[in-house]
């Protein structure tokens, strides 16, 4: 029974990294059918940024503290309500930054290549892919860097420990926040119409462009959370460690139906869940051999995924 | 109100739409009728802006909105219903109304006009939280008009409304587009059933192979006989 539970906070905590990776998966698809394979890397990248700035807030032999600024790095690490607020800076910058480098892959990299044949964005987002690995392994370290190690890990006994609950609660907030965004919103609405049927959407007068920005902002950013609780959970960061969390949360978008949100966040947390109990009751090395089988069994039996949509027929 | 001049489009090395040029008056409901294939619903989408023209001008309101993008030419209240529906299928209905005011922001003129387009199609009032994909071919149709209505067209760009429906439910359809003409709305209508087209157009206009070879007022083109031989089935 202990290790039941155990093995579950540990699944619940990897299923929300991979349900925020997921949705950057899903949401691009949705809205361009398209695979962006990139989208690992702004997971990676996030995760970079992020130990960057926490380490400028927090490291004294580093960043604020070299210019002068010990007080801050004192007041961030001194007390919990510096934490909150410096943890809190940390992820919405680097959300923003890696955002907007989403951002900025889409215009230069995917939409002179919109009205192209389906494979040559995939070509692309390959190649970004690709690129954003090389410039980190060159400008920054080929070597794995630990991640600061400032979080106050408090151990309640089961398994459970603050920092898994830090990294589950903030998963599900930005979840549910995302959802209600595109329940909700106008953009969300427009993001939704755009999904459906670009042409028609152009009608109504939505600027696609804006729509197609939004959504490769919104991705990257929640990726570069994800990267940062990734750090944060196995202390380290590396150039490619993007490569199996993206294909993992590629997966749980697939199984929970990809184009559908609430199936990305579904197929995240049954596939950290399913990963945690097979190393758990089986056997660590057959963990993503159960995982996977269970993918293609989902995919024999419900070819949309689980929350997809039958093909809707249109006339 | 809108004036085609020289207009081409081409879909890659077919010439789709070939130097055309007429005209819409405020007020009017103008049909281009013609075969499947003709250019119709090609130059429907050049003025909406999901096209881009390869030469010529559409001068809207004395402006030039040729190559325009779509969600701008939208703003100026120039509002096409696209063929085959289009709806938002997985949105409800009371969505699907709500995109179509996308660009307004006065949320009581938007709840007025919701109730008006319901006035117009009752069914739709019966159906307002299911889900667009799940109506039938008459109700889209109807949504697809309603949606296009909550953008305060000022222009009504109509494509194939009667494609594919019963014909009750075609004469509901023209009953009300006669009736937005009469509210003052200028409707351009893309009809393959040339004679209820014509039938109810101020002026026609026919178009073969991407280019116009007739034109005339309705009831002139109802009594053309080539336009009889062609397209009426006499």
């Amino acid at each position: 029974m202990d290790i039941f539970i155990q093995q579950l906070v540990n699944g619940i905590t990897l299923g929300g990294m991979y349900a925020l990776i997921a949705l950057g998966y899903t949401l691009v698809y949705g809205i361009l059918l398209m695979i962006n394979f990139a989208h690992a890397e702004m997971f990676m990248v996030g995760a970079y940024v992020g130990l960057f700035s926490l380490k400028f807030f927090s490291d004294p032999e580093w960043g604020a503290a070299t210019l002068g600024l010990e007080g801050m790095q004192q007041f961030f690490t001194g007390s919990i309500f510096g934490l909150i607020i410096m943890f809190a800076i940390v992820f919405i910058f680097s959300g923003i930054v890696t955002g907007l480098l989403g951002m900025l892959i889409e215009r230069v990299a995917y939409r002179p290549l919109r009205n192209a044949p389906r494979l040559a964005p995939l070509i692309s987002a390959i190649g970004v892919s690709i690129f954003l690995q090389n410039a980190v392994l060159l400008w920054v370290d080929s070597r794995a860097i630990a991640f600061p190690n400032v979080f106050p890990v408090v151990n309640f006994g089961y398994g459970i420990n603050s920092l898994k609950i830090f990294i589950v609660v903030t998963s599900i907030i930005l979840l549910i926040g995302l959802d209600t965004l595109v329940s909700k919103t106008k953009m969300g609405k427009a993001m939704r119409a755009t999904s459906q049927d670009r042409g028609a959407a152009q009608l109504m007068g939505i600027n696609i462009n804006k729509v197609i920005a939004a959504t490769f902002f919104i991705g990257p950013a929640l990726g570069a959370v994800a990267g940062i609780f990734h750090g944060m959970y196995y202390g380290a960061v590396i150039f490619n460690m993007g490569f199996f969390p993206g294909i993992k949360a590629f997966t749980a978008a697939v199984l929970g139906g990809i184009g559908n949100l609430r199936g990305a966040m579904l197929g995240g947390f049954m596939l950290g869940i399913i990963e945690s109990m097979t190393a758990g009751f089986i056997s660590t090395g057959y963990k993503d051999v159960v995982a996977f089988a269970i993918l293609i069994i989902v995919l024999i039996f419900r070819p949309g995924g689980l929350l997809g949509e039958s093909v809707v027929e249109k006339v | 109100m809108l004036k085609i001049k020289h207009l081409s489009t081409s879909y890659g090395k077919i010439h789709a739409v070939r130097d055309i040029s007429f005209e819409v008056n405020e007020g009017e409901i103008v049909t281009l009728i013609g075969a499947n294939g003709a250019g119709k619903s090609t130059t429907l989408q050049t003025i909406s802006g999901l096209l881009k023209p390869r030469a010529g001008t559409i001068l809207y309101k004395d402006e030039d909105i040729a190559g325009m993008p779509a969600n701008k030419v939208a703003a100026r209240h120039v509002v096409q219903v696209p063929e085959g529906r289009r709806i938002f299928g997985r949105m409800t209905v009371k969505e699907n109304l709500e995109m179509g005011a996308y660009l307004r922001k006065d949320s009581a003129g938007i709840k007025e006009d919701i109730a008006h387009v319901f006035e117009l199609f009752p069914r739709l009032e019966e159906r307002i939280a299911q889900k667009g994909g799940t109506l039938s071919g008459g109700e889209q149709q109807m949504l697809a008009m309603a949606r296009g209505l909550m953008g305060r067209p000022e222009l009504l760009m109509l494509d194939e409304p009667s494609m594919g429906l019963a014909p009750v439910v075609v004469e509901t359809i023209f009953e009300v587009i006669q009736k937005l003409r009469d509210q003052g709305i200028t409707i351009l209508l893309v009809e393959q059933n040339a004679s209820l087209a014509l039938s109810i157009a101020n002026r026609g206009y026919v178009m073969e192979t991407g280019e116009i070879s007739l034109s005339g007022t309705g009831r002139e083109l109802l009594a053309n006989e080539d336009v009889q031989k062609a397209y009426l089935g006499h």
